[in-house]
Parts: C-alpha cells; structure tokens; sequence
C-alpha cells in the first residue's frame, strides 16, 4: 500500500514538474514585457520630462541634459532630512559637476524667498528650481520629502530614494556608477 | 500603491512598515507553535534574532569591503541608514551561517527547526508580497483584463495580488495544526515547493522578469528548486520519520 502510494505521488511530481516545464515555454513566447520608454518616476523607466524656472527666473528643462547623468531632488525648508543632505550633495556637485554630474534640487511648494534664503545661508551652488503649485512633485509622486532620483546619461530613472539624509557615501557610489555608463 | 502612509507629521514607509509587521508577527507564531515540533521556543526567537542582526552587520561590512575608498573618506556612512549601503546577498548568507551556528551550539534538530520556522516563512511570504504591492515593485505585464490596475503609466496585471493570495493559500496548508503534513521536514520542503510553484506559474504575470535567452530566469531557477523538493520529499516517504 505504501509502495502503491509513493509511486502514485512519484507520478504526481514527475507531471508536475513536466507541467511546469511547458508552462515556461509557453509564457515566454509572445510575451508582453513592459515598454519601459513609458515615461515614469520608477527605477528602470523614462523619467518623465519637466520644464520648471530657477531662481534666477531662467526656464529649466530636464531634456537639456540629456547625455548627462542628473540628481533630481524633491526638498523644502522646513523638512529635517533634507536640510541635513545639502552639504553632501553640495560637496558631490563641486566634486563632479566638471565631469557633467547635474544636480536639479526642486523647492516643492515654498516661495523663491524662502528657497533663495535657503541657497545663500547654505552656499548652494547647484540649480534650484520653484515647484511652487506643487505640480512636478505630484507628477513624481514625490509624496514625502526628501525624495531623490538619479537619471543615467540616456533619462532613465537608474535609482530612487525615498527619505533621507542620503549619506556622502551612498551620493558618491551613485554618481561614480552613473558616470561609468557609456553611451 | 501606497508606498508612504502619512499619520499627522509622520511620513511612514508602507513596506518597511509591512515588512516590520510580518517579521513580528511570523516570529510570534512560531515562537509559539515550537513547542508542537519539540523545539525551544526562545531558541527559536535567538536563533532568529542572531541571523537577523547578523544579516544587516554583515551585508553592510560586505558593502564596505566592496567600496573601502568611499568609506574611508566618510567613515560616518559606516553607520548610515540608507538601504542602499548594504549587499543583501552577502547579508543572507552571514545570517543563514550564524543562524545555523547558533542552532548547532544549541543541538536544535534541523528539520523540526525549519518546520517549526515554516509558519513564520509564510506569514513573511504574505507581508512581502503586499509590502512589494504598496511600493509598486515586482510589477505586472501590461493587460486589459477588468481587474488590471494602472500602474507605471499603463494598466497591468496586479501580479504582487496574484502572489499576496497565493502565500495566503500556501499558509492556510501549511499551517502548524495541518493534520496531513506528519514526517520531520516536511512543512518546511512544502513550503517551499508550493511557493517556488506558484513563483514559477505567476511570473508569467511579470512586467520585469530577467531573461536568459528568452526564457524568465526565476522560472527556471524556480523549477530547479521544485524539481530538488519533489526528491527529497520522495526520499522521505521511503523512510518517515513521525512528528509527535
């Protein structure tokens, strides 16, 4: 009874793991991956364009630095963690801006006051960009602050980041490995 | 998708929230359940423990030993926060060892351990896969079924739901008073069979399998280890060894 049983189950796996075997054959043909030129604030797709004013009052546009890697950071003021990273990214941008590393630091919902306050009081010299209405922020889903994406040379979203402070290492290994990438 | 669950001031991150809650809650049952496969239960939740501080030590060394000139010209990362300063790989399998050490020193019997340990897999199974629904990570292929979810920037299969069910099925048969799992080991090898089953029938679902020469790697891997469980719970049925 008991050999009767185990060969039973012994047939059982055999056709199921033979079951599993057409099973992958079948799911990669005509397979739907996804088409990751959609643009998206997700790891691994096209980051979404945007189009937003410094504070100089000079229109910014992601597209221009294309071929370039780019940090888009989502920040305000009044948040703690964001204002505990400016010095990090600070020091990475000053390190690698001559290597075409861009830093886009985005004010979500602050007056140019307060972000050109901000900027002077910290010696920032990236750009700074006014999300005022809050727009991009949304588009990003950007839903707490700090949030910060890396951009490889060809606008792919390579990382996101959600919270911080980032630490000095983790900026400095990123950038190095977007840097990397060849075109 | 709720990657993060704001509660006044607080900005919360969902699936580490998820996450946190079904390690907790994995952890308690099978403290509790240990006594039914004859191990300690505060074995049980040291041995757990000592793997899990013994991963996140681990894979953050691992990662300074891979990057050493970025840490030396910022020693305080070393104790940074950021997820990104970790190698999880190496993390496992510092855990698993110290874990295994631990269970040794203590003479744990292996297979009534991992059974013991079974309902806390599952459990953490359940949290992941929601954990993976809230970030929106492990998406689905595009799809215009009525319950497809717009994800991404298109409609997709809701594939971490697909799995969410899938863990919870899986739990529900392996559950510690299962009367039809009796042999030493073999809550644990069903676990792990059913899951790599359903992994290998619902990546087919996927939106961002890895592919080796067209074909889905988890899959394959997926079967492979089906097809190592299948055997070895064969081998058990010709010699059980009863659960009490």
């Amino acid at each position: 009874m008991l050999a009767f049983k185990n060969r039973h189950r012994s047939f059982i796996n055999i056709l199921v793991l033979g079951l599993g075997l057409i099973w992958i054959a079948i799911s990669s043909v005509g397979q739907t991956f996804t088409d990751r030129s959609i643009p998206a604030p997700r790891r691994g797709f096209l980051a979404p364009d945007f189009s937003l004013i410094n504070l100089d009052g000079q229109e910014i546009r992601l597209a221009d630095f294309h071929g370039r890697p780019v940090m888009v950071n989502f920040w305000a003021s009044w948040c703690p963690p964001c204002r505990a990273e400016m010095p990090a990214f600070q020091n990475i941008y000053t390190e690698y801006e001559a290597q075409g590393f861009v830093v886009l630091a985005v004010n979500s919902q602050e007056s140019r006051t307060t972000a050109v306050d901000f900027a002077q009081t910290r010696a920032l010299t990236f750009p700074i960009l006014l999300d005022e209405d809050g727009n991009l922020s949304s588009r990003y889903q950007a839903e707490s602050l700090p949030t910060t994406f890396f951009i490889n040379k060809f606008g792919y979203i390579s990382n996101v980041i959600y919270g911080g402070p980032i630490s000095e290492a983790f900026l400095r290994i990123q950038v190095e490995k977007l840097l990397e990438e060849v075109p | 998708m709720l990657p993060i669950l704001h509660l006044g001031p607080l900005a919360i991150q969902t699936p580490g929230l998820i996450i946190l809650l079904g390690v907790g809650l994995g952890l308690s049952l099978a403290e509790r359940q240990a006594g039914r496969y004859q191990v300690n239960g505060s074995y049980l939740y040291n041995l757990t423990f000592a793997g899990l501080i013994a991963g996140v030590i681990g894979a953050r060394l691992a990662f300074v030993a891979h990057y050493p000139a970025v840490f030396i010209a910022n020693p305080n990362s070393l104790f940074s926060l950021n997820l990104g300063l970790f190698e999880p790989i190496w993390g496992i399998l510092i855990g698993l060892v110290i874990s295994g050490l631990y269970g040794w020193r203590k003479r744990m019997p292996v297979r009534l351990t991992l059974d013991a340990f079974t309902s806390a897999l599952a459990i953490f199974a359940i949290a992941f896969h929601l954990a993976q629904f809230s970030s929106g990570d492990s998406y689905g292929s595009p799809s215009n079924l009525p319950w497809a979810i717009e994800l991404w920037g298109t409609r997709r299969h809701p594939v971490q739901l697909y799995e969410t069910l899938a863990a919870v099925f899986i739990l529900f048969l392996v559950w510690p008073r299962s009367t039809w799992l009796r042999i030493s080991g073999q809550h644990f090898l069903t676990f792990i069979a059913m899951s790599t089953g359903a992994r290998l029938f619902l990546e087919a679902f996927r939106g961002d399998s890895v592919l080796w020469g067209g074909i889905r790697s988890a899959q394959v891997i997926a079967w492979l280890v089906l097809a190592v469980c299948s055997w070895i719970l064969g081998k058990y049925q010709v010699k059980p060894t009863s659960i009490p």
